[in-house]
């Protein structure tokens, strides 16, 4: 998209807001606008078999009045429309009771800025991701092998407004290439993603997946147990990516965060130390929440001891504590959350790790984690794609994947290394900053048949 | 409206060159509520109308969905499906072929009796926090939780071979979670079902069934005295699954491993492959003999969330036999897959969760077949196991083999009556093996089709309704216990 589309897309988003909020005869009104241009190559059987594009904006309003407040969304962007979703705002607030808590809109404020659009990545045609693909599919046909995977890149364009006089923009480009190589009876994955598509290279992604699937060949089975088990960061993100809910003040004061009871205690080892920080160059994302309060970076974990907790507004009344700017949209039940963790890593390399490793479990990638227990953080999920055995410093060959019933607490507790922190990509959490670990001890309950 | 804006998009993919092209145009409408603790948590409604335009060009697919919904909005969309079909082809290893189907003209709307969004919000709150303050007499509950969501999905669908095909689904659900944290645990029950409680193809009326406020006091105490319950053992045990669980099971070791789509490699990267390769159609033994499961869209089936009339590539809802007597008999299939492993005839399963996303190969109702046993018979017939209720956690490989389940509640079986409360429950197996290991289902009369709300699949990611009939069973020789061992 060319910079004259980028300026009328913003300009027509100002002129819909101001518009909802002069058709609007709520005490206050938000209005929330976001604009997506997105597109997606897919590929498998090294060939592209799903190909989509698609343009969505979205106007979020949400009114206050005499106390209440409720929320109506629409893409219809015509007065008549617009008029509409502020008037059923205000009918839906009116049925409900009044909410003592509710606080009134925040007026002006002061953002700090970002750069992260990347003309490239938005100007990047089919045929750019198309081409791409093309040579990985050739690299995993050479190999016998079988490519799978994604090629994405767009846009989002956001902006919030206030009745008070609250004005926050925010605009993005998001590239993200995912590969996973096939082979006869093994396979492997990497991925990638940044807002700046010249930072992914797909070619080099399919090589590490396509090594990997050819180093797990043949893969034996062998007992489950505790293990050493190094993780990458993609492993380490989807793990703790299960923790961000527990920071919200709403999970403690609603005693269903694993950190009830543990505010300010040592959880954690001491070389694990953990931020929530939108503003770190590696890190994406508006840089104000659901209310349009500046996010602020906040120290969650210091050296395994769990600090602070992230509040909306709301929350922070309750709890007496400072809003951090990490509230969702109102109104919700579920009150704020940290979404850009950032560990603060180490030096070691996962070859070190290996090196330094008698016994132990080398994963690629880990699979449907889903939480056995929520206050000992149990949590439970396959390995995939590429699992290898460790001995005596070396990889010794691929193994059949393994089943984990793993607390993350202990997991965090039991860190013996620690890599470089890395933006890293997953597929059960959302983006974040994190080093490679080498973990003992980690729980390892069952095999599965390959 | 919707059929200029259909009409607009099939004219223009033609014109730029498409071989074939369908459209569907959607007008999405939600409504959600929640309260938590005696407060309003969500209040929300919203909207959403678009185009989506599928086109095959220069033997390739190409997808474009907007929102501008001008003519000259839908011509530019039409225009780049056709264009990202032709960059498609750049990388394609044969031309995309299409299972042959006939064209349609027709309108249908599910059956429901009270449209949820009539009734006043109001009133649906307020049966919410009663819900909720039954829920708060009990001491021990720290939590209590309600809510409910309404979507009406009305779609026009059409393609350039003459279909043209209008159907409006009127969608409810509602439940209600009690949430109990003491000493150094959190245990939660929740009614009907977990993952916002039971979902079904119906009105209001369904909410109105459900008699959320009777059951909120029995959810509330089970959560509070699940604290003092034995903690589930390890082991190998006889397990009975209730009914939504069983739900559960299937959807995650039956429903997904037959998406033919998986099976031939195309969710590699993501959701995975399966281990159903298409040598064992017609010849692996899924389950034991009592074991007989469908994929049935049609309304007869019942108001399943994977209830329809057409799919969305236009082909009639059908019933496909999926496990007959515990032989696998067929796969979930969409006209390009069906075609690919020499099926005749697509098995109209394909949809998409809103007109800005492909569609894809989804469960429909992916049902077991009643049984004969009356659950009094069940119970009394078994000397020692573990009933397992409400789902809590649930994870399975890539392939849909090696699975982990761990459910709300369990209470003892010994000597054909039910015993102490167990908390923690959990089971885990190997698809087939737990399958043949079914030996008991119980009959219609405890026969319940289920929704589950929060199916996802696809890249970009889609969330799709599913439907599973289901009735409590009995499997022997289960590993039990293991989400908790040391």
């Amino acid at each position: 998209m060319g910079e004259k589309t980028r300026k009328r897309l913003a300009a027509e988003s100002e002129r819909i807001a101001e518009r909802v909020l002069a058709l609007s005869s709520a005490d206050q009104t938000e209005v929330d606008i976001s604009i997506s241009i997105d597109a997606l190559t897919r590929f498998a059987n090294n060939t592209i078999h799903q190909h989509v594009a698609e343009q969505i904006r979205t106007i979020s309003v949400r009114v206050a009045i005499d106390g209440r407040t409720a929320r109506v969304t629409t893409n219809k962007t015509d007065d008549e429309s617009l008029r509409r979703a502020a008037a059923s705002a205000i009918r839906l607030a009116r049925h409900q009771p009044e909410n003592p808590n509710l606080l009134p809109m925040p007026g002006k404020q002061k953002y700090q800025r970002v750069s992260r659009f990347f003309s490239a990545t938005a100007d990047t045609r089919a045929e750019d991701r198309a081409r791409s693909i093309g040579r990985v599919c050739k690299t995993a046909e050479k190999r016998k092998q079988t490519a799978a995977g994604i090629f994405s890149s767009g846009q989002l364009q956001s902006m919030m407004v206030n009745s008070e006089g609250l004005f926050a923009s925010y605009e993005q480009t998001r590239a993200e290439f995912s590969v996973t190589m096939l082979d006869r009876n093994s396979s492997g994955w990497a991925k990638a993603n940044s807002p700046d598509i010249a930072r992914i290279r797909p070619e080099e992604l399919a090589e590490t997946a396509s090594q990997k699937a050819a180093d797990s060949r043949e893969p034996r089975e062998i007992e489950p147990g505790h293990y050493t088990a190094i993780l990458p960061p993609a492993a380490v993100l989807d793990l703790v990516g299960f923790l961000f809910y527990d920071f919200a003040g709403t999970a403690v004061f609603d005693k269903r965060s694993c950190f009830t009871d543990r505010i300010g205690k040592k959880v954690f080892g001491e070389n694990i130390t953990l931020w929530d920080d939108v503003y770190d160059p590696l890190q994406s994302g508006p840089t104000y929440d659901g209310e349009g309060l500046p996010r602020q970076k906040v120290l969650l974990v210091d050296r395994g001891v769990v600090r602070n907790l992230v509040y909306s507004r709301a929350t922070a009344k309750k709890m007496k504590a400072k809003p951090t700017g990490h509230g969702f949209f109102l109104p919700n039940e579920y009150g704020e959350a940290p979404m850009n963790l950032v560990f603060s890593g180490g030096q070691e390399s996962v070859e070190e790790m290996v090196r330094t490793t008698e016994r132990g479990i080398l994963v690629t990638r880990l699979w449907y984690i889903r939480e056995v227990d929520p206050y000992q953080k149990i949590l439970t999920g396959m390995t995939r794609d590429g699992t290898f055995l460790v001995e005596n410093g070396r990889i010794a060959g691929g193994i059949r994947n393994f089943r984990f019933n793993q607390s993350v607490i202990e997991m965090l507790g039991n860190v013996q290394m620690l890599g470089p922190a890395v933006r890293a990509a997953g597929e059960e959490s959302f983006e974040m900053v994190v080093p490679a670990m080498k973990v003992a001890n980690f729980h390892f309950s069952e095999v599965t048949k390959f | 409206m919707m059929e200029d804006w259909a009409a607009a998009a099939i004219e223009t993919a033609k014109r730029r060159g498409a071989s074939y092209a369908d459209v569907r145009v959607m007008d999405i409408r939600h409504r959600d509520l929640s309260v938590k603790n005696g407060e309003v948590g969500t209040l929300a409604e919203s909207e959403s109308l678009g185009i989506g335009i599928r086109v095959i060009s220069s033997g390739a697919w190409g997808f474009a969905a907007t929102d501008e919904l001008t003519r000259e909005g839908i011509q530019a969309c039409a225009a780049e499906s056709v264009a990202i079909a032709k960059a498609s082809s750049l990388a394609k290893r044969e031309n995309v072929v299409l299972a042959p189907e006939a064209s349609y003209v027709d309108s249908w709307q599910n059956p429901f009796l009270k449209d949820p969004f009539r009734i006043p919000v109001e009133r649906q709150m307020d049966l919410l926090l009663a819900a909720d303050r039954e829920m708060r007499r009990v001491q021990g509950v720290t939590l209590a939780e309600g809510s409910m969501s309404f979507r009406r999905i009305e779609q026009l669908f059409v393609s350039s071979t003459g279909s043209s095909i209008h159907q409006i689904k009127m969608q409810s659900g509602a439940g209600i979670v009690a949430t109990s944290f003491a000493g150094s645990e959190i245990q939660k029950r929740s009614y009907p079902n977990s993952f916002g409680g039971q979902h079904t193809l119906q009105g209001y009326e369904l909410v109105e069934s459900l008699d959320l406020v009777g059951h909120a006091p029995r959810v509330a105490e089970e959560s509070v005295a699940l604290h003092s319950a034995a903690q589930c053992p390890e082991g190998h045990k006889t397990i009975i699954l209730g009914s939504s669980q069983l739900g559960l099971q299937i959807h995650e070791s039956i429903g997904h491993p037959i998406e033919l789509d998986r099976v031939l490699g195309m969710e590699a990267n993501f959701a995975g492959t399966s281990f159903l390769t298409t040598d064992k159609l017609r010849k692996l033994q899924y389950g034991s003999e009592i074991v007989n499961v469908v994929a049935d869209a049609r309304l007869e089936h019942g108001p399943g969330l994977g209830t329809f009339a057409y799919d969305d590539e236009g082909v009639p809802a059908q019933s496909t036999p999926i496990i007959t007597s515990g032989l696998f008999t067929g796969y979930l299939s969409s006209r390009e897959t069906a075609r690919s492993i020499g099926e005749k005839r697509s098995g109209g399963t394909v949809r998409a969760e809103s007109w800005n996303r492909l569609p894809m190969i989804r469960m429909t109702n992916i049902s077991i077949h009643p049984g004969s046993w009356k659950y009094d018979d069940l119970l009394a017939d078994t000397d020692d196991g573990i009933l397992m209720e409400t789902n809590r956690s649930w994870s399975i490989d890539d392939k849909r083999y090696h699975f982990q389940f761990s459910t709300e509640i369990g209470w003892e079986i010994k000597g054909g009556k039910i015993g102490r409360m167990i908390k923690n429950p959990s089971y885990s197996g190997i698809t087939t093996e737990f399958w043949n290991r079914c030996d008991a289902i119980c009959s219609r009369d405890h026969w319940t089709l289920w929704g589950t709300p929060n199916c996802g699949k696809g890249q970009p990611q889609q969330t799709m309704g599913t439907g599973h009939g289901a009735a409590p069973a009995r499997f022997r020789n289960i590993r039990v216990g293991v989400a908790f061992s040391k």
